[in-house]
């Protein structure tokens, strides 16, 4: 279980619990976390769950597939921190973790 | 057994006219009788690019076949005419090419991005026709127009616009809401995409159908006129390109916007028109049956209606349900570029391969009661309408607050609109859509 915080774009935050192996876009759905749609369910295919990753946090949560990139690099507002949340799983090693959003996801 | 493997251009150059279609001879074309022959003829025997299938909306029978059956099935009948193709039906299938764009290419060079080839001697370039890095340059430069400041910019005049078309609709008498509504909405927004003249902007609707329409199709041009008309677009937006390109900044048009970016200002001409038939069908066709189909839906489905009129928050859910449903492009076409196993079949280099979204998005494997239509699904967003990868549809968002602004100014409009009459469709395997729909408002 994870404790990940999702904070939208206006600056709201949503603390919520994931189980270990779901990945943070999962995590926002099943939450009811505003501002991400996850309309590919999870293949890194359609760049709707676009989070900004804090600095700290970037050793922990790995680095982006190949697919992730190309998708990442046609979205608005990318950033070094820049990720898709459902390439991202829930694990110890994450709890803790928060998450910014863009204005608007693709 | 044919060998299942497309054809090079070598081994069925193309011809024109097209040598005549093989198509099963039955008693008549009436949807039922389609319906039940496409039940039980042998897979082999069945084209279902044929635009009989389409016209009828029978094709679904076939589709739901090939998903339990044969999930990546190579189709060889008429092959003289379309060399022949490999149809994906199953979601996480279509998923897997989608995202797969190394292997599986949307080249226009190679045929581009529908099942029949773009002419050879008339190639048009456009952006979703290219593979990386080129088609991700391209891209960029039209992306701005549907970034979220621009889209929350644009809300109060879809309103204003869509507020008008409605209040001049009549009441107590039948009229086509396709001519009506769908495309006046829909020729509207592309004109101020575009900053085209307002009062030709039924020239736009033209030239999208004369660039998607199937050439054989009785009463649609033969490839020649279909080439001439075109190329009267071209020169049309030319002169909207030099009055534009020495702006000392871009306006917020897409013709400034292509006339000033390095990625696009130096474009040849057959590209620039490639790409204007890509924004003109973009932004066009398939939101102009999105806004047909709704309304068909839930005269169909009186129980889901219902539901709306008690709720009108349901009319985020219902927008993406409603293209789910539709699907305006039934498929999108790749070319392999190298031999690869799908499906467990082996996919030959230069091979066509079809991913049928109008197939993905009725899997039973990935959506709950996929032939249902149901406006307040857990996961509406969930449906592979815009396609999947690097060429997802760049106007998605656009679309969706098109639909809404509809949708919510309909709900304070009218308790009903009735469909009199079942619609006049399309006949085409690539633009799922609709000629006319007759409806009638209570007086």
């Amino acid at each position: 279980m994870a404790s990940i915080t999702y904070v939208e774009f206006n600056g709201t935050p949503h603390k919520v619990e994931v189980p270990d192996g779901i990945s943070l876009m999962e995590g926002a759905l099943q939450n009811g976390v505003p501002g991400i749609d996850g309309d590919c369910g999870g293949n890194a295919a359609c760049a709707t769950c676009h989070v900004y990753v804090d600095a700290d946090w970037a050793g922990k949560t790995g680095s982006r597939s190949e697919q992730e990139e190309a998708m990442l690099d046609l979205a608005s507002d990318v950033r070094p921190a820049s990720r898709l949340a459902c390439q991202i799983f829930a694990s110890g090693d994450v709890d803790g973790l928060v998450l910014h959003m863009p204005e608007t996801q693709h | 057994m044919a060998s299942k493997h497309t054809l090079s251009r070598e081994e069925a150059p193309p011809q024109w006219p097209l040598p005549p279609r093989h198509r099963p001879q039955l008693a008549d074309h009436k949807p039922e009788t389609l319906t039940a022959y496409l039940a039980t003829a042998p897979l082999g025997d069945v084209d279902i690019a044929d635009p009989l299938w389409w016209e009828t909306d029978t094709h679904w029978t076939f589709f739901k076949r090939l998903r339990d059956e044969a999930p990546i099935h190579f189709t060889s009948l008429n092959s003289e005419r379309h060399r022949g193709y490999w149809s994906v039906t199953r979601w996480a299938d279509i998923m897997a090419v989608d995202t797969n764009h190394q292997v599986f290419s949307s080249d226009a060079h190679l045929g581009g991005i529908t099942l029949f080839d773009m002419d050879s001697d008339f190639i048009m370039p456009m952006f979703i026709a290219m593979d990386q890095p080129k088609h991700d340059v391209q891209r960029k430069a039209v992306n701005p127009i549907v970034s979220g400041a621009n889209l929350a910019a644009f809300e109060s005049l879809i309103r204003e616009r869509t507020e008008a078309v409605l209040d001049g609709l009549p009441r107590g008498e039948v009229f086509d809401w396709v001519d009506r509504v769908s495309i006046e909405l829909t020729s509207r927004m592309l004109a101020t995409l575009f900053d085209f003249p307002q009062e030709h902007r039924r020239k736009l609707t033209y030239w999208s159908d004369i660039a998607t329409a199937d050439p054989e199709v009785p009463g649609n041009l033969q490839k020649e006129e279909r080439q001439a008309v075109l190329l009267g677009m071209l020169q049309e937006f030319m002169g909207l390109w030099n009055a534009r390109v020495n702006d000392p900044e871009p306006k917020g048009d897409l013709i400034s916007m292509l006339a000033h970016n390095p990625a696009t200002r130096d474009m040849p001409p057959m590209e620039f028109m490639g790409n204007l038939v890509l924004l003109i069908v973009g932004g066009n066709d398939t939101t102009r049956n999105s806004i047909t189909g709704g309304l068909k839906f839930l005269n169909d489905n009186p129980a889901e209606y219902a539901k709306l009129r008690a709720n009108h928050a349901l009319i985020e859910p219902m927008v993406s349900e409603i293209i789910r449903y539709q699907t305006p492009l039934a498929h999108m076409r790749r070319t392999a570029l190298e031999d690869s196993i799908l499906g467990g079949q082996h996919i030959r280099k230069g091979d066509k391969v079809i991913m049928w979204y109008v197939s993905g998005n009725r899997d039973e494997r990935a959506i709950d009661s996929p032939d249902a239509f149901i406006i307040d699904r857990v996961r509406p967003r969930q449906h592979m309408a815009f396609g999947f990868g690097i060429h997802r549809c760049v106007g998605n968002r656009l679309a969706e607050l098109q639909l809404k602004i509809l949708w919510e100014e309909i709900m304070k409009r009218f308790d009903n609109i009735e469909v009199v009459a079942e619609p006049e469709r399309v006949p085409s395997a690539f633009v799922k859509g609709y000629k006319s729909l007759m409806v009638r408002i209570p007086a």
